[in-house]
């Protein structure tokens, strides 16, 4: 009775005057502005860029927004890379922000990830060569009109005026800012709202397509239930792990389950410390994250996702939702949850193996290159998996050098994706790539080459990775995980090999698709995938040891 | 000091960089900058040998690590120098010999178009050749080892519009993979037994490793240096590497990367000495291959085989002589510096009566030549009574001690070994006689070049037209060195045995035990003189007495043989190349029905699974929805289960 008397306490008993005084009280929070300055930067970039869809007049939107949003992101990486140097990466590091935002190594490393993924992605956002020109103007990857029905005369009228959806940028920058909080945020309630933050502008950008829209709205609503659907999950397990401490905050709650705690709220007193709010709660919060990650069996939306989005924007979701992603899965694991690992170790042993064989077989029988991106970037994610239950200083450091090349990597092939093209758009197609090789040999041969760093082939970025996982998953005594991560691979070297194949030994047909000449802003962005790919591949000590520096993650 | 090791190494390499990059502004220079880089090393070679001059026995050695090569964990191989006695000599040798030889090639390639490259190539071999004997770990030789490799594949092969030349070189380099695998795995099988390749550790170490590990790594060891030397079993690239250019038949093919497998065993003499199977086979191998070499040698006609074949039995015995351990190894490195001298010698004297004879290289178109290239037969004559070991030149010091060493091997092995040394010195006397006489005595047999449009053999100076050859004294760059080689042919022996020079020179890094000969060193030399007698009597029997006839008879079944190489080739070609094709199609077979079965069995199962699992992917949200709630109470009850067990 006396647990209920305390849990009405708010409502009987009387407000004295100090508590009605209280509110003067409380202080202000405070902000270490300069510690947050990346995400502060890169969201006052995206307010700026809302201010000049409103006030600037269309012709000059394109060329504003885009170097705003280079100049917003380069300023960012800048911020990033000054916090890094100051050592908030290594000795300094802490939680901003009141406990809700950390800034320490794993956040710093996965936030310039983000930052230069988005700054090449938004690259292949603003590329206005492929399509042919629209009534005399150049259009982008993007709905004339977004609003417009598909196929209405409203479109047809948008199309005519040569509107372009400009707002794709400021667009891009709020998500690259939830991005960037994600991984960082060290409460509960910070995860959540980062989520949301970046998750509703991707909605919106898988809606953009501007050839076969019905596919790309499709994708979008697809998206957004299954997301929302996610959210909620997530955030009903919020509300259990509160339940269960009493605190949103990470640290709180990894007290309570270490048990360091021996105060706690009255008013949560029936519920603190019950270990089914735990392990149902976490195993919620977990879910939600799997889904953003794209892991089986919560990987059903990627593949539809990524085959209806813009490419553009596919390009970018697949390289930075990812990194986000896994880095607040990261936390969330060694942070929240390390005292309750044997609970959750064979569980994610089970997703991790799952995740890998959906994604390799499955890939094996598609036909559609935007699909079978998507297949694999499903087994990916099981790889980086068995990274993440490593549990141990080589895991972290392992999965975030995996995340960077990944990231590069897919942003990359989805960029020769968007190059190669016939009437009808894209041609994603798989039987119309062959052959492509003996067309367009460079192309052909940069796409080779993302293949092969998917593949995990030696001297590709994607055999460093692969290597640095399994050898921390090793390590932490998941031989068989390894084993099955390796047989994998094998299976997924297949249906990559077998684009190569395709590209380099069979004859092109005579329909066949033509490879667009890019504008330099795509070319740059497949350029820097190529180097990144590339140098990691071959020298991969260097990033390898900035990554394991970036290993700690704050408590 | 420690500087210039590497420069020794370096500054060849930079002339091969220089030469092969150049481009065609180097054509014209190219020889001399060549030659120039040979003879800068070979100054720092004098250097660095004088400046060991200056120290005691003891502390002559050198040690240099330039840098870590590949640190990965417990696996260190460094690029370091290891500078000895032993090293020395062979520097000396390598860039001594190697710049007479680029000065010698300045004449003799005047007229190719590709002398650039040819210098570029020669340089190559230089630094490789430097590079495997100064390396102070195995790792490191082998990657000299592979060098020399490739120089000697790429100069055999150099008239490589020849398909004999091109063939040739694929041989001399398919032969040499066999020596170069048992490299690998002696290697290999050292790391895991000492866990290091360092000469150091790895020698001192070896009498603690077992004696099956240490005959495992001394006979692949032996394997390696039979490729590299044209040593029995895989002697029979060496004879057709005569295809390729004379100078580089000198000095690749004679003086220097043949005699790598003495160097090899000789360096590792501590594992051998603690394997005598080993040991065992190594003079074995020593004393068939010297007298397979003496007897292919009797019976060629073409003057570059018949030499070949004498290179092959001279270093057959070096191979013997380091085989016999510590009693051996000084007269092994001593004969294989005087048979630099006298072989390069020969094959250079060979070059120049063919420039002087239209390329022509049958012995029985010679004859008489003595009249018209003085120079040539001075020093080719020279060589000729060196290397039969004539009293008082290089070869007798060098062949009769290890002769002597062979009989003090003791028992009935030594009876064999010193009966086959003494055998092998009969023959030698009587094939370089026969190839003296029927070169530069006798009536001239000249004949017409063949025809004028046929590509001729080898582009040299002169008349090439059609018509009889009119014999002549080569130029200067060819006919210096020439004299230079043929001084050292007489001098280089008695100056290494005044005082036993050599043997203290040489002891304090191989070691010396002198051998107790049950025969007594002048009873061996007695016999020695008498065989010499022997065969060069025989010869002139055959060859001085009776006029030489211009084509070949039929001769003996052994004759025939020898002119086949005693049937090497056939050899090689019924059991391996026939054994090999057999074995590859019964394994195609089986890749084709197990291993293929296999592997598409399993790839039709993934892709049956795959077509299986991808109808779960139907497009509607709402089963996505299920599946992900599914999935989700799945994760939930097995979280909770994991609590509960």
């Amino acid at each position: 009775m006396s647990h209920a008397a305390a849990v009405h306490r708010l409502w009987t008993e009387f407000p004295t005057a100090a508590a009605v005084d209280a509110p003067k009280k409380i202080p202000a929070p405070h902000i270490e502005y300069a510690q947050l300055s990346p995400t502060l930067i890169v969201l006052g970039a995206a307010v700026l860029a809302v201010l000049v869809e409103a006030f600037l007049p269309r012709r000059a939107r394109h060329l504003t927004q885009l170097a705003l949003s280079v100049v917003g992101l380069a300023a960012g990486f800048a911020a990033v890379v000054a916090l890094a140097a100051k050592g908030y990466g290594t000795g300094k590091a802490h939680a901003a922000a009141m406990g809700a935002v950390a800034v320490d190594g794993p956040a710093l490393f996965l936030q310039g990830t983000i930052l230069l993924v988005a700054l090449v992605a938004v690259l292949g956002f603003a590329e206005r060569r492929l399509d042919p020109a629209a009534h005399g103007r150049p259009v982008d990857s993007f709905a004339a009109q977004a609003a417009a029905v598909p196929g209405g005369d409203a479109e047809q009228e948008a199309v005519k005026a040569g509107r372009t959806t400009s707002e794709v940028f400021p667009l891009l920058l709020f998500a690259v800012a939830g991005m960037l909080v994600f991984p960082a945020a060290d409460d509960l309630l910070t995860l959540f709202v980062a989520l949301e933050v970046f998750s509703l502008p991707l909605y919106i950008l898988c809606a953009l397509a501007r050839r076969k829209r019905l596919l790309s709205q499709e994708a979008a609503v697809k998206y957004f239930l299954l997301g929302a659907f996610s959210s909620a999950v997530l955030l009903f397990g919020i509300a259990l792990l509160y339940g269960y401490s009493g605190t949103v905050a990470y640290s709180g709650i990894a007290d309570v389950v270490s048990g360091a705690v021996r105060t706690m709220d009255p008013a949560l007193a029936a519920t603190t410390g019950n270990d089914a709010l735990l392990l149902i709660g976490g195993a919620m919060v977990l879910m939600g994250l799997l889904f953003k990650v794209g892991a089986a069996p919560f990987h059903m939306w990627t593949p539809d996702v990524y085959q209806g989005a813009p490419t553009p924007v596919t390009g970018f979701m697949a390289a930075a939702t990812k990194v986000a992603a896994f880095g607040a899965l990261l936390r969330l694991l060694y942070v929240v949850l390390p005292g309750l690992r044997w609970d959750w170790r064979p569980v994610m042993w089970g997703v991790a193996i799952l995740t890998m064989l959906v994604g390799a077989i499955v890939a094996v029988t598609q036909t559609d290159v935007k699909r079978l991106l998507a297949y694999s970037s499903i087994a990916h994610a099981g790889f980086i998996l068995a990274g993440v239950i490593a549990v141990s200083p080589d895991g972290v450091s392992s999965v975030l050098f995996y995340l960077g090349a990944y990231a590069f990597v897919t942003l990359g092939a989805f960029a020769v994706v968007t190059l190669v093209r016939d009437a009808g758009g894209e041609a994603t197609h798989l039987s119309k790539w062959a052959g492509l090789g003996r067309r367009s040999p460079l192309v052909a041969a940069v796409f080779a080459v993302f293949l092969l760093a998917f593949a995990g082939i030696p001297l590709t970025s994607g055999f460093a990775g692969k290597f640095a996982v399994f050898k921390a998953a090793a390590a932490g005594g998941a031989v068989p995980l390894v084993i099955v991560g390796v047989v994998s691979s094998a299976v997924a070297a297949f249906f990559y090999v077998r684009v190569i194949v395709l590209m380099f030994f069979s004859e092109p047909k005579g329909d066949g698709p033509s490879v667009a000449v890019p504008s330099p802003l795509t070319s740059t962005a497949i350029g820097i995938g190529v180097a990144v790919t590339i140098a990691l591949g071959v020298a991969p000590q260097y990033f390898l040891d900035l990554a394991g520096q970036a290993g700690v993650f704050v408590r | 000091m420690e500087n210039l090791i590497g420069l020794l190494v370096l500054v060849p390499l930079a002339g091969a960089g220089a030469l092969l990059c150049g481009g065609r502004r180097l054509d014209r220079g190219g020889p001399w900058l060549g030659t120039l880089a040979a003879a800068v090393s070979f100054a720092l070679g004098v250097v660095l040998f004088a400046d060991m001059l200056g120290k005691g026995g003891e502390e002559r050695t050198l040690d240099v690590t330039v840098f870590q090569w590949v640190p990965v964990g417990s696996f260190r191989a460094d690029v370091g120098f290891h500078l000895d006695q032993l090293s020395m000599t062979f520097v000396l040798l390598i860039t001594g010999v190697g710049s007479l030889i680029h000065l010698y090639s300045i004449g003799y390639m005047a007229h190719d178009e590709r002398r650039r490259r040819f210098f570029g190539y020669l340089n190559l071999f230089l630094a490789a050749m430097l590079l495997l004997v100064l390396a102070d770990n195995y790792l490191l030789l082998y990657v000299g080892w592979e060098g020399v490799g490739l120089a000697s594949y790429l100069l055999i092969g150099f008239w490589q519009h020849k398909p004999s030349a091109a063939t040739a070189a694929k041989k001399a380099f398919l032969v040499n993979r066999v020596g170069d695998m048992g490299m690998s795995i002696a290697i290999m099988l050292m790391f895991t037994t000492f866990g290091t390749f360092a000469f150091g550790p790895v020698l001192t170490a070896a009498d603690r490793a077992g004696e099956g590990r240490l005959t495992a790594i001394a006979l692949l060891l032996l394997l390696a240096a039979c490729g590299k030397s044209a040593q029995v079993p895989l002697q029979s690239w060496l004879g057709d590497a005569m295809e390729g250019p004379t100078p580089v038949s000198a000095l690749i093919h004679a003086a220097t990367m043949v005699t790598a497998g003495v160097y090899l065993v000789t360096r590792s003499g501590a594992v051998f000495e603690g394997a005598p199977d080993a040991q065992t086979a190594v003079v074995t191998v020593g004393a068939v291959t010297l007298l397979f070499g003496a007897i292919v040698g009797c019976a060629k006609d073409d003057i570059k085989k018949a030499l070949a074949g004498s290179t092959m039995s001279q270093i057959g015995y070096m191979i013997l002589a380091a085989g016999l351990g510590p009693v051996g190894y000084v007269f092994a490195i001593m004969h294989l510096v005087t048979h630099g001298f006298f072989k390069a010698g020969l094959f250079l004297g060979a070059g120049s009566v063919m420039h002087g004879m239209n390329d022509e290289v049958d012995m029985r178109r010679y004859g008489g030549l003595r009249k018209y290239m003085p120079v040539t037969f001075v020093t080719f004559g020279l060589g000729y009574l060196a290397i039969i070991g004539f009293p008082g030149l290089s070869g007798f010091f060098s062949k009769d001690k290890i002769i002597e060493a062979a009989f003090a091997k003791g028992g009935t092995e030594g009876w064999i070994l010193g009966g086959a040394a003494l055998l092998g010195a009969a023959i030698t006397a009587y094939y370089m006689t026969r190839v003296m006489i029927m070169t530069f005595f006798g009536e001239e047999r000249w004949r017409p070049a063949p025809s004028p449009d046929e590509p001729s053999a080898e582009p040299a100076a002169g008349d090439r037209a059609g018509g009889m050859p009119h014999p002549h004294e080569s130029p200067r760059t060819m006919t210096i060195p020439m004299i230079v080689l043929a001084l050292g042919s007489v001098f280089a022996g008695g100056l290494f045995s005044v005082n036993d020079a050599f043997l203290k020179w040489l002891e304090p890094v191989t070691g010396h035990e002198e051998g107790n000969s049950p025969l007594g060193a002048l009873t061996v030399t007695a016999a020695t003189m008498a065989v010499l007698v022997l065969g060069v009597a025989l010869a002139w029997a055959q060859y001085g007495r009776r006029p030489v006839p211009a084509t070949a008879p039929p001769g003996s079944a052994l004759t025939r043989a020898a002119r086949r190489d005693l049937l090497q080739d056939d050899f090689n070609h019924v059991v391996l190349v026939r054994g090999g094709e057999h074995l590859t199609r019964s394994l195609v077979y089986l890749d084709h029905k197990l291993v293929d079965g296999v592997v598409n069995g399993t790839a039709a199962s993934v892709g049956g699974l795959s077509g299986r699992m991808r109808r779960l992917q139907n497009g509607y949200v709402r089963s996505y929805a299920v599946s992900m709630f599914g999935g989700a109470a799945v994760l939930i009850a097995a979280t909770l289960l994991m609590r509960a067990v």
